[in-house]
């Protein structure tokens, strides 16, 4: 089956450590199960390896065998049971379909020979169990490791994983929905094809009760098993939201209140309360937290950022919205700078910005009402600063204008012109 | 109305807040009463019938909201004045077309909060930069079919108004940079608010689906 190892040679990893130790393994003839060409047992991958030739030359000789007085088979089961495994390492198959068809024709022949040889309990039991154990394959030995621990947590009482919980994957449903149809059409066929219940139907019938008892016995058991797992994981995701509630709140809320009692700086204690209730109102609107990825809140972060910093209320009102692009971005620097140049100069209790997005334009306004300056003030550094945010702008493709009087507050207009897309 | 004849009651179920703006006002304004739950309000404001209230719009037993509607079915002459915590628009949007003249925040300045609720008193709307940014973000766009033009649709002059305010200009600002009265922004700023309450916009609810309720 495997086609790489069709030319196996010395140089192979597992074919040097058979050589390479020929006083081992059975009767210290050097044989072993092979691992890494196992397709049922391994007992041909060994011979191969040994041998030096191709195992599908060895699997066919095996079938050559059964075909003669089923010799084939017994050699294989004996050799299967006396002859070592080699300590290969077993090679992680992905479950293929060839290998499976392999497999279940290996099977059927061997139940035809048997058929052949008298040793048969008749067609309706054998395809009854066949389908049956069909089904049981299906839904168990495809299972994953999780899944079959899960199972097995149900079984005990053991509290799921919290995360799967019940949820089975959709394949695992599909599959096992498969298996128990076919289980349960094997059963009918062995009900209406053998004789059963017209010469024993008391037998049946007696199954037949016995079942619906054991259902009814178990039934309401597993009812609230299942409800009960049900119930655990709702409390559990309670307490976990309270816990993650309570962590909030000691780090924010109460630290800041903390915080207020022991300062007796009044602008420190405002800009405090300020901040914490910006910062519960977004966690508390949860869904509306204004994330950084739009122009709006990329300015409510800013705005949240230069109050901290500079102890300044900063007033943030927007209308409209965008995600934020180069040029976006470029309009929140220029309102970071004439923000923070008024929280420094002006002197106001204040700072107000209003942001509007438009279709065609984005319009921002960033006001004081401190003392203002006059524009033609050459020596004064905040006219670099204007010109700073200025140039910005423009080399962005946008405009500013700084409206400014000595004694009048100051308000910078920051104008940017929309990329059709 | 001489200065300190406006009767004001107060709804707020925090007391400690109450007793902070109560202080705040005394010498101001005739504090007729005030009340914790919405019940009591009820009771309180038709036995005093005060000029304006002052409610907060989270009240445990119905809100604001169903405040001014009772409230406005015996006494219709009473006016409101929203003050609350909450910036979500939603709020804001609501409680305005319950009735309510004009909508705050608790962290409105004690001369401000006094100019608001004259204002109220004399008849004109109360709109906080807040409120101005919520009510052009409401009538943004162009209505698919306008119900009504003329309720739908705000001026390009009320825009510019509610533009100034959102930036931070008080009435006497924007007057003079729109080189208009102040009397004029305040009758722009009226029909604004009317047709914020009357207006059958569908994005007046557009909050309430795109923002929070999911």
């Amino acid at each position: 089956m495997d086609a790489d190892a069709s030319a196996p040679s010395l140089t192979h990893s597992a074919g040097l450590k058979v050589a390479s130790r020929p006083g081992a393994g059975f009767l210290g003839l050097g044989l072993f199960r092979s691992q890494r060409r196992r397709v049922l047992g391994g007992v041909a991958g060994g011979l191969a390896e040994r041998l030096g030739i191709d195992p599908v030359l060895v699997r066919i000789g095996f079938a050559l065998l059964t075909l003669s007085g089923a010799a084939g088979i017994f050699v294989y089961l004996i050799m299967w049971a006396v002859v070592p495994d080699d300590t290969g390492e077993a090679e992680v198959r992905a479950p293929s379909l060839r290998r499976a068809a392999g497999i279940g024709s290996m099977l059927f022949g061997v139940m035809i020979l048997l058929r052949e040889a008298g040793l048969w309990l008749g067609d309706t039991v054998a395809l009854s169990v066949g389908l049956l154990a069909a089904a049981a394959a299906i839904v168990w030995v495809r299972s994953d490791a999780d899944e079959r621990e899960r199972l097995r947590g149900l079984a005990g009482r053991l509290p799921a994983d919290a995360r799967g919980g019940f949820t089975a994957g959709r394949a695992s449903k599909f599959r096992i929905a498969i298996g128990a149809t076919i289980a349960v059409g094997a059963v009918a066929l062995f009900v209406l094809r053998s004789d059963a219940l017209r010469s024993a139907p008391t037998i049946v019938f007696a199954v037949l009760v016995s079942m619906l008892g054991v259902a009814l016995v178990m039934g309401p058991w597993a009812w609230r098993l299942a409800h009960q797992l049900t119930d655990e994981r709702r409390e559990r995701i309670r307490q976990e939201e309270r816990a993650e509630m309570a962590a909030h709140l000691h780090d924010s809320v109460l630290q800041t209140l903390a915080l207020i009692q022991r300062t007796d700086q009044p602008k420190e204690m405002v800009t405090l309360a300020r901040s914490q209730e910006r910062e519960l109102r977004a966690w508390l609107n949860g869904t509306s937290v204004k994330s950084g990825d739009t122009i709006a809140g990329a300015l409510e972060q800013m705005a949240a950022a230069v109050e901290l910093q500079f102890k300044m209320p900063v007033d943030v009102v927007t209308v409209g919205d965008a995600p934020l692009d180069d040029r976006l971005r470029a309009v929140i620097e220029a309102c970071r700078e004439a923000t923070i140049n008024a929280a420094k100069h002006s002197g106001a209790g204040l700072v107000s910005i209003y942001l509007e997005v438009e279709a065609a334009e984005i319009n921002a306004f960033i006001r004081d009402e401190g003392q203002g300056f006059a524009l033609d003030d050459v020596a004064s550094d905040r006219r670099g600063i204007a010109e700073s945010i200025r140039g910005r702008m423009e080399r962005s493709g946008g405009g500013a204008t700084i409206t400014a009087e000595p004694g009048d507050g100051t308000e910078v207009h920051l104008r940017m012109p929309r990329l059709r897309s | 109305m001489t200065e300190g004849g406006i009767r004001l009651y107060m709804v707020d179920d925090h007391r400690l807040f109450l007793s902070g703006v109560r202080s705040e006002l005394g010498p101001e304004f005739e504090i007729v009463g005030t009340a914790g739950d919405i019940e009591a309000a009820i009771e309180g404001i038709v036995d005093t019938k005060p000029d304006v209230v002052l409610l907060d719009v989270h009240m445990p037993g119905g809100g604001g909201r169903a405040l001014i509607k009772a409230v406005n079915e015996r006494l219709p002459n009473v006016k409101f004045l929203a003050l609350s915590v909450s910036d979500a628009a939603e709020d804001v949007i609501a409680i305005i077309r319950a009735g309510a003249r004009g909508y705050i925040t608790k962290s409105i300045s004690p001369s401000d909060l006094i100019d608001a609720i004259r204002r109220v008193y004399e008849g004109d709307a109360v709109f906080s930069p807040r409120l101005a940014g919520f009510v052009l973000d409401t009538f943004a766009g162009d209505v698919p079919e306008p119900v009504d033009e003329e309720l739908d649709q705000l001026t390009p002059r009320e825009r510019e108004v509610l533009r100034l305010i959102a930036r931070g200009f008080a009435y006497k600002e924007v007057a003079k940079k729109l080189h208009i009265s102040v009397k004029t922004v305040e009758s722009h700023v009226s029909a604004v608010l009317r047709k914020l309450q009357l207006s059958s916009r569908h994005e007046l609810t557009r909050w309430a689906t795109e923002r929070r309720l999911v």
